[in-house]
């Protein structure tokens, strides 16, 4: 860090993890110590990830819940889906093909 | 997306200006792009373009763009759109193993201290429902228990208190040499150590405490007029001319582990530099701590707001001695400052106020378990026994209850990192529960967490070295 300095154990491990971020790539990112392979949603144009111009989600062009379940397997951004290791594994077990089924969805509260 | 203040509490020291993170607890220093950025925002919230230009005439737009960054990044600042989560209760993830078990050796004392907890106006225990002393079978049920309790933990602290700790010294003999057969086989380490008045300590006992390497903590409230106010005998007697010879012969002896007093401050006792100055300086204990009297509020010797405004100004005064000492490279030996200091290095962040029902419990003379010393004998806070266990399920509804997101009082201090609502037993004394947060010291609080910040800051602008002996 270039204008804050850690001073204590807490900032100095707060600190670490913040060189392993996620950076994006204009900032050049961290030194790059192998073959670069994208991964995850963020290079595929797919509208809907967003909120909407009003700052709302009812006017995106794809129902929220198909966005929920994009997130839950193959993308690094911590979305908030359900926690599907340790107390909803079954959560998309109605849901067989998102495009269809999106409202079998369970709602999880936590 | 504009951009907000986080919580924080900023803070001088030395030449620097720093910031105490809340909830995190890490400290950083601000440069001065940082600390302009954090002003504007003061004012409302601004978006990173607004900032960058408001703070164009001084600098360039990537100086103000990188500082936004990094604030972001410790959580100095957040968008309005993603505020910080609120915090959950929940409970430890693994379970915490017993580090540390206080014996109540015995429930009687050979003092009549008027301001106690165990046997004045505020008791908890009735002391007659239970044993007077605790036998050698419940002592070594407790030192099973306590190895069963802990786990994979190299070390293990078992501490001896009381009512008056050496009026059960045959067993405490016993105990210790049995915790360290024990430990033996198993590869542990046993650290003991025990409080007492002093009044007891004679050359045999002083043997076993040198031979075995017992950490020993002294009650004491200062120089003779200050002792005899309320550590007194049950004719009124005080006990000054008597400890002292004791405590002397002790420190001389005594070499290998520090030898501590602690204080307890009361209304009528609070000029803590001149206690500090004869506990350190003439009597020669390697260090002092003080507490506040534990106390309902109507008591005589509670201390009122005007004396938590005298304590602080002492506890200020002694803070700024134990930085110049330390700046000068000499020790001192007020531990309340030394204790927050590495409190505030290590970037404690505290879902409890103390160890109390997670890594330290108290077992009482007939071997019932509690939350720690001060509440062991009480029926509503016990938490299993030596001969049965930890009742697990009521130390989880315990640590559920008393988690600090629980304790909507604190959400919004900056202190509560460290503080945590502060003691149970404080609380239960002042308000009848464990779960109140302890509002009446709140602002003594505040102003002390500061100071230690203050001189923390110092240090680490002025001697960072000084810092490292708590990594």
């Amino acid at each position: 860090m270039r204008h804050l300095t850690p001073i204590n154990q807490k900032a100095r491990r707060i600190e670490s993890t913040l060189e392993q971020d996620v950076v994006a790539l204009q900032q050049g990112g961290p030194p790059q110590t192998g073959p670069h392979i994208p991964l995850g949603c963020s290079f595929v144009f797919s509208p809907g990830w967003e909120v909407d111009s009003s700052g709302g989600t009812a006017g995106l062009c794809q129902p929220v819940e198909r966005d929920l379940f994009d997130c839950h397997l193959t993308c690094f951004w911590p979305a908030h889906v359900p926690d599907l290791y340790n107390y909803a594994p079954d959560w998309t077990a109605k849901c067989a093909s998102a495009q269809k089924d999106w409202r079998k969805i369970d709602l999880i509260f936590p | 997306m504009n951009l907000r203040r986080g919580e924080f509490h900023s803070f001088h020291g030395g030449d620097g200006r720093f910031l105490y993170l809340v909830p995190s607890a890490a400290v950083i220093r601000l440069d001065d792009v940082s600390e302009a950025v954090l002003e504007t925002l003061a004012a409302g919230d601004r978006s990173a373009t607004e900032l960058a230009d408001s703070l164009g005439s001084r600098w360039s737009v990537d100086a103000v763009r990188s500082s936004i960054d990094e604030l972001l990044g410790m959580r100095a600042i957040h968008t309005i759109a993603a505020p910080p989560p609120k915090p959950v209760a929940e409970k430890p993830k693994r379970r915490i193993p017993l580090q540390t078990l206080v014996l109540n050796v015995t429930s009687k004392c050979n003092l009549s201290c008027g301001y106690c907890y165990e046997y004045g106006e505020d008791k908890i225990v009735e002391a007659s429902t239970k044993p007077r002393f605790m036998n050698e079978e419940t002592a070594k049920q407790s030192v099973d228990f306590m190895f069963s309790e802990a786990g994979e933990s190299p070390t293990v602290n078992l501490t001896f208190f009381g009512g008056e700790t050496l009026l059960n010294f045959k067993m405490l003999k016993s105990a210790l040499a049995y915790a360290k057969e024990r430990a033996e086989p198993l590869g542990k380490q046993v650290n003991a150590s025990l409080t007492t008045n002093a009044t007891l300590l004679r050359e045999e006992i002083i043997d076993w405490i040198v031979e075995n390497d017992v950490g020993v903590t002294v009650s004491i409230d200062g120089a003779r007029e200050q002792q005899d106010k309320f550590r007194v005998f049950s004719n009124g007697m005080g006990s000054y001319d008597l400890v002292v010879p004791n405590i002397k012969e002790l420190l001389r002896r005594h070499r290998r582990r520090p030898v501590g007093a602690r204080v307890t401050l009361t209304g009528q006792n609070l000029d803590v530099v001149s206690i500090y100055k004869h506990l350190y300086e003439e009597l020669g204990f390697w260090e002092v701590g003080f507490a506040p009297v534990t106390t309902s509020w109507q008591r005589e010797y509670a201390i009122e707001d005007a004396g938590f405004r005298q304590l602080l100004s002492g506890f200020q005064t002694l803070a700024a001695e134990f930085l110049d000492s330390a700046l000068a490279g000499k020790r001192h030996g007020f531990s309340n400052v030394r204790d927050t200091l590495e409190e505030i290095h290590k970037g404690m962040s505290k879902a409890y106020p103390c160890g109390a029902g997670l890594g330290l419990m108290g077992v009482a003379t007939d071997g019932d378990v509690a939350l720690c010393h001060r509440f062991a004998g009480s029926d509503e806070h016990k938490l299993g026994s030596v001969f049965s266990g930890v009742d697990h399920s009521r130390q989880d509804e315990f640590l559920m209850k008393h988690h600090i997101a629980n304790k909507t009082d604190c959400s919004t201090c900056w202190a509560r990192p460290l503080c945590a609502g502060g003691c149970y037993h404080e609380a239960h004394t002042r308000y009848g529960s464990t779960v109140e947060p302890n509002l009446h010291y709140c602002e003594w609080i505040r102003a002390w967490t500061n100071t230690c910040l203050e001189v923390y800051g110092a240090l680490a602008d002025k001697k960072p070295e000084f810092l490292a002996q708590f990594d």
